[in-house]
């Protein structure tokens, strides 16, 4: 293990090391484990975790069962597209209340499902627990059970009482809803006899500024047919037929591993991981694609794509390169593809990655972060504002990539930052999201306005005293 | 009924009790939070807070699990203790409880009491405070933490010839403004919570992890020794009221006040400033005062266009309702989330026409005011950024005022009170309604005349709907 800074906590010890080429990985590196009380985990909790994964699905309802709370600071924060129904940018809560905390909260839940029904004609309601609920013993299933015997549609408990684990849990109680759901498929449709061996569902997408869209034309020229993806712009009828693929392309494995190997034990899919962003693994993951169709056609027909679009990206991105090139980089993302994904996207333009860590990064992760991260490069995990600020000094980093929490700590560092975060405007994978996200380093690394903290900085002591503008005179 | 559904709360009007309690600890000098509670908490209260401020946020959380939820979080809640005091080195941490921490039945006094004796904690203050999330909402837990805060504090009671003053959550930079007000008549005073340098900080070299800035805790242990409290908020009531506190326990006098949003509401509040000072209003005022007026006169034809849905913090809510009833903008639907039985008096004190009609809801939700404004032609939306889903549905516009404002930049710098705050805010109103009529009059005359068999926007020709 490299030197540690002063202030790091004790108990963070372990989830921090610099990294070190050419020796075996450094066992002693922890990830996926509870946040450390006090630390200001960047994190959020179980139903966060479940709540993001689900709730792309449009034609859904989903009721949060709890008090207000955890209704309100989650209420169409996901830039999750919808191509039908918006059903899914509501966000129901049962609100509950101290009496309710008291004598039981089944009742409301199952009256408040009664409503919806009266008003609406969802095909599947997502019950999220919450922490109180699973403290005061609710009996979620039982509630959905009954609610399925009256409207003969899909009420699924999601199991997502906040202390229950950490955000990973959420997403696998996430997944536990969508098998459950994937396990009811209408049993008067006729059941699929021949697998499309070119059908396949696109696991750990979430449409995020219409990315599902953009990549599933891709798949179109390719001569491949996306089932669903799971669970940008998704529907209950399209996640029922998932299970028809031949295959699954995960992408955000943090949130999908577990769904994936679900599938393939359940369902015989088998699957692989890939990544749209970044020109290397957008071109990796499109071969690995066509290559899983064993179909000549459709390895023909990506290979010409990847030619045609890498060459004009190549070209477009050469541009940025020039102004860009030589910076530093700290990445803190959510999951661990998405790190990896980063590293060599930035290697690509020529930036060097000097601090790289995730909230839910899995061990297998980090171990392809130390494969490609440099000598010395920090890397941690479930960090904190203290850690993300010494870091970046220690490490001068030119630039930080995170989410919204992030954001204003870069800012006040005067260092320049990238949105990589589920609010985004812009789609950031594929060709036109690598040029994005070129575009929007440039943007900010070139920004003038770092000029002027630089002079700030220069004249603190005077407290900025302007003293550059000439009198007036001299131009009488 | 409050609600278009009874057991259902559909896309929220309000936030939980520990958000406000946040907000208001987040204006006392050198001070941390610490959320007793699962991680999530802590987490969306940060974004939360640190979109609408545009400022890192720091809250730490107990980070409670399955087994502290079961055994008790005792030792979770001393080693995060033990843990901010190492990364901050603050003056005071204030712990909130969570819906699960006040489930689970955490002595939350206790375990500060027990943490601090075991580690020889001198210097530090820790002030407990109990904001379970299906309590209340963010506006009682916001004066419930200022409550603590006095009740811990405020033991001198040596006369001084200073004033309290403690506010509902302004911005920034309506408090700077209020400082000046102050100031300007000669009157010293403490101000509760001051969020006017933490919450909106100037770029420095020097990064600080706690901000500047801030209530001190030497101010609020002297608020018992004053002449007087204006305790900025119509609706706290006398359990939750750091004024009324103060009054019950020291006898300092209470002056309660509505936001000085308005001509009127800023008057009383000029009118006490100079009743306490002994100083006449300064003129600057008079000249402000007068220049607001004939502003409203230049307007009134355009504002009297104006229907508007109002929404939010309950407090909020009613100052501007005062405004624009001030201003023949007339209140067609008055929506806050918060529960309050005194919220519909309160409105019903103000005078304006149609108020007989007039949606007056409190413990709603947006799906609710959604409705609302369809049916009633809304052509104005005013509160948070949360009005934004209405907005875009309905094809409404929104000025915002309020907090959470996370889709626009500046909340943290925009003044609303005072005369020029709020006429700013006026200009906007009325701003707002001229483009949007700008945006649609040739359109609708041309339906309304010369192809009538077109749909008409409801109310954008004539002076009424």
């Amino acid at each position: 293990m490299g030197k540690q800074q002063s202030n790091v906590l004790e108990e963070r010890q372990d989830f921090i090391i610099y990294n070190k080429k050419n020796t075996k990985k450094q066992a002693s590196f922890q990830c996926d484990q509870q946040s450390t009380s006090g630390a200001v985990s960047q994190r959020a909790c179980v139903y966060c975790g479940a709540r993001v994964v689900l709730n792309p699905i449009t034609d859904a309802v989903h009721i949060i069962h709890g008090p207000i709370g955890c209704a309100s600071y989650t209420w169409d924060i996901r830039g999750s597209l919808s191509s039908d129904k918006e059903f899914y940018r509501n966000s129901f809560s049962t609100d509950l209340r101290e009496r309710d905390i008291i004598f039981g909260g089944e009742k409301k839940l199952s009256a408040a499902i009664d409503e919806i029904m009266a008003t609406h004609d969802p095909k599947v309601i997502f019950v999220y627990a919450t922490c109180v609920v699973g403290v005061i013993g609710d009996d979620l299933g039982a509630v959905a059970r009954q609610a399925e015997a009256k409207y003969g549609i899909r009420v699924i408990p999601v199991q997502s009482s906040g202390f229950a684990g950490n955000k990973s849990s959420g997403y696998k109680a996430a997944c536990d809803a969508i098998l459950d759901l994937m396990s009811s498929a209408d049993s008067t449709r006729p059941p699929v006899t021949a697998k499309d061996p070119k059908a396949f569902n696109f696991l750990g997408d979430f449409n995020l500024a219409g990315e599902t869209w953009l990549v599933k034309r891709y798949f179109e020229e390719m001569g491949v047919k996306m089932i669903t993806a799971i669970t940008g712009d998704s529907t209950c009828e399209a996640l029922q037929n998932a299970p028809n693929a031949s295959f699954n392309i995960v992408q955000c494995a943090g949130s999908m591993h577990y769904l994936a190997n679900h599938m393939k034990e359940t369902y015989g899919i088998p699957f692989a991981k890939i990544s749209f962003y970044g020109i290397e693994d957008i071109v990796d993951s499109l071969r690995t694609i066509a290559a899983l169709t064993r179909d000549d056609d459709v390895i023909r027909r990506t290979e010409a794509l990847i030619q045609r679009e890498a060459e004009k990206t190549a070209f477009a991105l050469n541009a940025y390169k020039k102004r860009i090139a030589g910076k530093t980089v700290a990445i803190y993302v959510g999951g661990g593809f998405k790190a990896i994904s980063l590293i060599k996207q930035f290697n690509d333009l020529g930036l060097k990655s000097v601090m790289v860590g995730t909230q839910t990064g899995q061990k297998d992760e980090y171990e392809v972060i130390q494969d490609l991260a440099e000598e010395g490069t920090v890397i941690l995990d479930d960090a904190n504002p203290t850690e993300l600020e010494n870091f970046i000094k220690e490490k001068g980093a030119d630039l930080l990539v995170g989410g919204v929490k992030e954001r204003p700590l870069a800012y006040k560092l005067g260092v320049a930052f990238i949105d990589h975060n589920h609010e985004r405007k812009h789609p950031l994978c594929g060709f036109e999201g690598a040029l994005n996200f070129a575009k929007e380093v440039d943007l900010t690394l070139n920004s003038p306005v770092w000029q002027y903290l630089k002079q700030s900085d220069k004249s603190d002591a005077d407290h900025g005293n302007i003293k550059s503008i000439e009198p007036i005179e001299k131009f009488a | 009924m409050n609600r278009n559904y009874v057991n259902l709360n559909t896309n929220p009007c309000k936030m939980c009790m520990p958000i406000g309690g946040c907000l208001a600890l987040k204006g006392i000098e050198q001070t941390m939070v610490m959320m007793h509670g699962s991680q999530g908490c802590s987490t969306y209260m940060r974004r939360h807070i640190s979109t609408h401020y545009n400022e890192p946020v720091d809250i730490a959380s107990s980070a409670l699990n399955e087994k502290e939820t079961v055994y008790g979080g005792e030792k979770n809640l001393k080693k995060g203790l033990a843990n901010v005091i190492k990364m901050y080195e603050p003056k005071i941490i204030g712990v909130l409880t969570t819906c699960l921490a006040e489930t689970i039945g955490e002595d939350i006094r206790a375990i500060s009491e027990s943490f601090k004796t075991e580690n020889n904690v001198s210097d530090l203050d820790i002030v407990t405070i109990a904001t379970p999330g299906y309590g209340a909402s963010q506006y009682e837990g916001y004066f419930a933490a200022l409550k603590a805060l006095v009740t811990y504090f405020a033991k001198d009671a040596n006369p001084s010839s200073h004033i309290n003053v403690i506010t509902t959550l302004m911005t920034p930079a309506d408090q700077r403004l209020l400082k000046e007000m102050l100031s300007d008549f000669g009157l010293s005073f403490v101000l509760l919570p001051d969020i006017s340098e933490t919450l909106d900080a100037p770029y420095e070299t020097q990064y600080h992890k706690i901000p500047k800035g801030g209530t001190k805790r030497e101010d609020i242990a002297r608020m018992g020794g004053a002449i007087a409290t204006i305790e900025i908020g119509q609706l706290v009531y006398d359990e939750i009221s750091p004024g009324y506190a103060l009054y019950a326990t020291h006898g300092v006098p209470l002056h309660r006040l509505p936001m000085p949003i308005g001509i009127t509401q800023t008057d009383a509040l000029l009118d006490l400033l100079s009743k306490l000072s002994g100083n006449a209003i300064p003129d600057k005022y008079v000249k402000q005062r007068g220049r607001m007026l004939d502003a409203m006169v230049d307007s009134h034809k355009y504002n009297g266009e104006g229907r508007a849905a109002i929404f939010g913090d309950p407090e909020i809510v009613l100052a501007t309702t005062a405004l624009c009833a001030e201003n023949g903008i007339k209140p067609e639907i008055i929506a806050t989330g918060t529960q309050s039985k005194t919220f519909k008096q309160f409105v019903e004190t103000l005078s304006f026409s149609g108020k007989e009609s007039a949606a007056i809801l409190d413990d709603t939700d947006f799906d609710t005011i959604q409705k609302l404004v369809r049916e009633r032609g809304v052509n104005l939306l005013i509160g948070n950024s949360d009005g934004k889903f209405v907005m875009e549905k309905e094809g409404v516009p929104l000025v915002r005022i309020g907090f959470p404002i996370h889709d626009q930049v500046g909340a943290q710098r925009k003044c609303y009170i005072g005369y020029e705050g709020s006429l700013r805010f006026l200009d906007d109103l009325t701003n707002t309604i001229l483009d949007h009529k700008h945006m649609h009059y040739r359109r609708n005359v041309i339906n309304t005349y010369f192809k009538p068999t077109e749909a008409v926007e409801k109310g954008a020709i004539g002076y009424d709907a």
